[in-house]
């Protein structure tokens, strides 16, 4: 709403301490990704080489993707717990059907699974719309019925992912053997979803009902309608962390999606988007999930118990939420 | 909001019937757990399994749901300040995880133990959430992460299983045939903490924290040491739980917790408290926990699947919830 009106003139030239002040916390997640990107170049004894972005890139991509739907609805000024159970719906669905199909039809099959995606997203949108209940009790529910749903269609791991399909994440590149074609779908997929719509009416509805829904209803946003949007963004993200799951691990597991629940809303938090909604974007989100990715990465590289890589890492989590916390603290403190 | 049109003297009726059920919600409860007894009941004769309206049946139903009873009293606490806390089950299998670590050096040592490490695990959920002002959310979620990673390691370096007999009886044991002697814990505890919201200082400081911390605040009242309070005692009640929970179980492994999260809030919400706090309170979260633990029952006995009774805890709490919301709003 205010972007056009604090728009800088249009001499060419870039305000330099605009852009840090407004983008300053991704700018840091960036840096901070990049310093870990060469400590983690620095801890290996063997040359660093396209293999490393390429597994970097499969280990980083369902949280990435489960990290931008979760971002659309945190700005929106709600949360998604279901997304975890989400993911695991659609690995389990796809590895149990797609075994026996061809690469063009199991395309076509995923990007079903991105509709349904949505469309659950959108239930659980307009069920928290109708009934006027909290998100989170609601998207809680979701996470345990669609849990049970994931169960109800594979009970222990199992299935299978064509391999041309698999290969689309794990072996392709684009040009240069240093761009895993997983990055190039990712970036493809912001573009396509978020990029046409962030600057639209649509977009600037999501940012108005996080900043102030009252205000927002006032202004003539339709709020229903943009919340029940924001949980089908949701929804086809998570179907397409699912997929990208199914795709690096070739299996379907009931429970492979349970850890992204917490991950994908740390991620979005440490990726500087606020959890009172209104402020941030989805570039942060992607910074943070592949720090996170990196900082299980090098702690497993350097020999640390797998156990204690997780502990460290939710410390982490909770340290720099902290920090955010006393941020805000401040912020309101001087304002 | 979303006012419907309707003919006067349905919305006549309807606010009624809305008062009552808001006024008398516990006893509505009550009645909720007794159909749903006699159900499971006439459920069991039609398989030809016999009555389920015993008093074993009872006093196994009342032992079954002390567990989730302390687990959801924390969860009541906390969700009457506003907040949430999703690593009570984490902290319960920490609580069962200590017991059984220290069981070797004595039962009051052990249960000690256990009752530490729940007020730590509590304490560092109400620094973050009242001191640092995180989100409850990724607070306790982000714990919960930290303790089942820490208790990974440790049941790595040395598991020795050993339960005291103490905590076995206390978990699985009666008393006079039929009272539970798992009661003994859960009844003082329910009574204390009942009358405790109802009558006293912190009590009645918890609901208006809930209601408007703003409020509260400007009143002279230090919401962020209420919040700290009620996360230290969610901490302490979830690991109670935990020491009933593996001497029911007679042993503890690192997943013992993790199916009573769901059921902790769930209990609170068909309780009839408030996910926004300051509304709700003990008693219904009590009845609560025993109508999920006869609906347990029962899906046991109609042989439903795990993912059946996912499904079906999901749905019944949405529907609760969202019947709440309809009762209670203006």
């Amino acid at each position: 709403m205010t972007s056009t009106s604090l728009r800088p003139p249009l001499s060419g030239r870039i305000d330099w301490r605009r852009v840090v002040r407004r983008h300053g916390w991704t700018i840091g997640i960036v840096v901070l990704l990049v310093a870990f990107a060469l400590y983690w170049r620095s801890s290996t004894s063997v040359p660093w080489g396209p293999f490393d972005v390429q597994s970097l890139a499969i280990d980083a991509l369902p949280l990435a993707f489960v990290a931008m739907g979760q971002a659309v609805v945190i700005i929106s000024g709600g949360v998604d717990l279901s997304v975890g159970s989400l993911m695991s719906l659609v690995n389990v669905l796809a590895a149990k059907e797609m075994a026996h199909m061809g690469y063009t039809s199991a395309i076509l099959y995923a990007l079903g699974l991105v509709v349904l995606g949505a469309l659950i997203g959108s239930v659980t949108g307009a069920v928290i719309v109708v009934t006027g209940v909290a998100d989170i009790i609601v998207t809680l529910a979701g996470l345990f019925v669609l849990g049970g749903c994931a169960l109800a269609v594979l009970q222990v791991p199992g299935g299978a992912a064509p391999l041309r399909f698999q290969s689309l994440v794990t072996l392709d590149t684009v040009g240069t053997r240093w761009l895993p074609s997983a990055f190039v779908i990712l970036l493809g997929v912001y573009a396509l979803l978020w990029l046409t719509v962030r600057r639209r009416r649509l977009g600037l509805a999501l940012y108005a009902i996080g900043s102030n829904r009252d205000r927002a209803y006032l202004a003539g946003v339709k709020v229903a309608r943009t919340r029940i949007v924001a949980y089908a963004f949701s929804g086809a993200f998570a179907a397409l962390g699912g997929l990208a799951l199914t795709a690096a691990s070739g299996i379907g597991d009931p429970n492979s999606g349970s850890i992204y629940t917490l991950n994908s809303v740390a991620a979005v938090v440490l990726g500087g988007v606020s959890l009172l909604g209104g402020v941030g974007g989805l570039i942060g989100p992607i910074a943070a999930a592949l720090v996170l990715t990196l900082v299980k990465t090098v702690m497993i590289i350097k020999g640390v118990n797998q156990n204690w890589a997780q502990v460290i890492q939710g410390s982490l989590i909770v340290i720099v939420v902290m920090i955010g916390g006393l941020a805000i603290r401040q912020k309101g403190k001087t304002g | 909001m979303s006012a419907v049109p309707e003919t006067p003297g349905r919305s006549e009726a309807w606010a009624m019937v809305r008062r009552r059920l808001v006024d008398n919600s516990v006893a509505v409860l009550v009645l909720v757990f007794v159909a749903l007894f006699v159900l499971t009941d006439v459920v069991n004769r039609a398989q030809g399994d016999g009555a389920f309206l015993t008093p074993t049946q009872v006093s196994t139903t009342f032992l079954y749901a002390a567990i989730l009873g302390l687990l959801s009293a924390g969860q009541t606490l906390v969700m009457l300040t506003g907040g949430i806390d999703l690593s009570v089950a984490t902290t319960a299998t920490a609580g069962a995880f200590m017991v059984s670590r220290f069981g070797s050096h004595g039962a009051a040592a052990s249960i000690v133990a256990a009752l530490v490490v729940g007020l730590v695990i509590g304490a560092a959920n109400g620094l973050g959430v009242a001191v640092f002002r995180v989100n409850p959310l990724i607070m306790t979620l982000g714990i919960s992460t930290i303790t089942i990673g820490v208790l990974t390691v440790e049941a790595q370096k040395q598991f020795t299983s050993l339960v005291p007999n103490v905590v076995v009886a206390l978990g699985s044991e009666r008393f006079l045939h039929y009272i539970p002697y798992d009661l003994l814990v859960w009844g003082p505890i329910a009574a204390a903490i009942v009358l405790g919201l109802r009558y006293s200082g912190i009590g009645r400081m918890i609901y208006g924290v809930g209601d408007n911390p703003l409020a509260m605040r400007l009143a002279g009242v230090r919401v962020w040491q209420v919040q700290l309070v009620v996360y230290v005692l969610c901490g302490v009640l979830s690991a109670a739980a935990g020491i009933l929970l593996v001497g029911f179980n007679n042993a503890a492994d690192l997943g013992i917790g993790t199916p009573f999260l769901l059921p902790s809030v769930a209990a609170v919400v068909i309780g009839g408290t408030s996910i926004f706090g300051g509304f709700g309170g003990y008693a219904g979260t009590i009845v609560g926990a025993l109508i999920l633990t006869v609906l347990d029952s029962l899906l046991t006995i109609l042989n439903a699947s795990q993912a059946v009774r996912q499904i079906l805890y999901g749905a019944i709490v949405l529907a609760l919830a969202s019947l709440y919301a309809r009762t209670t709003s203006e």
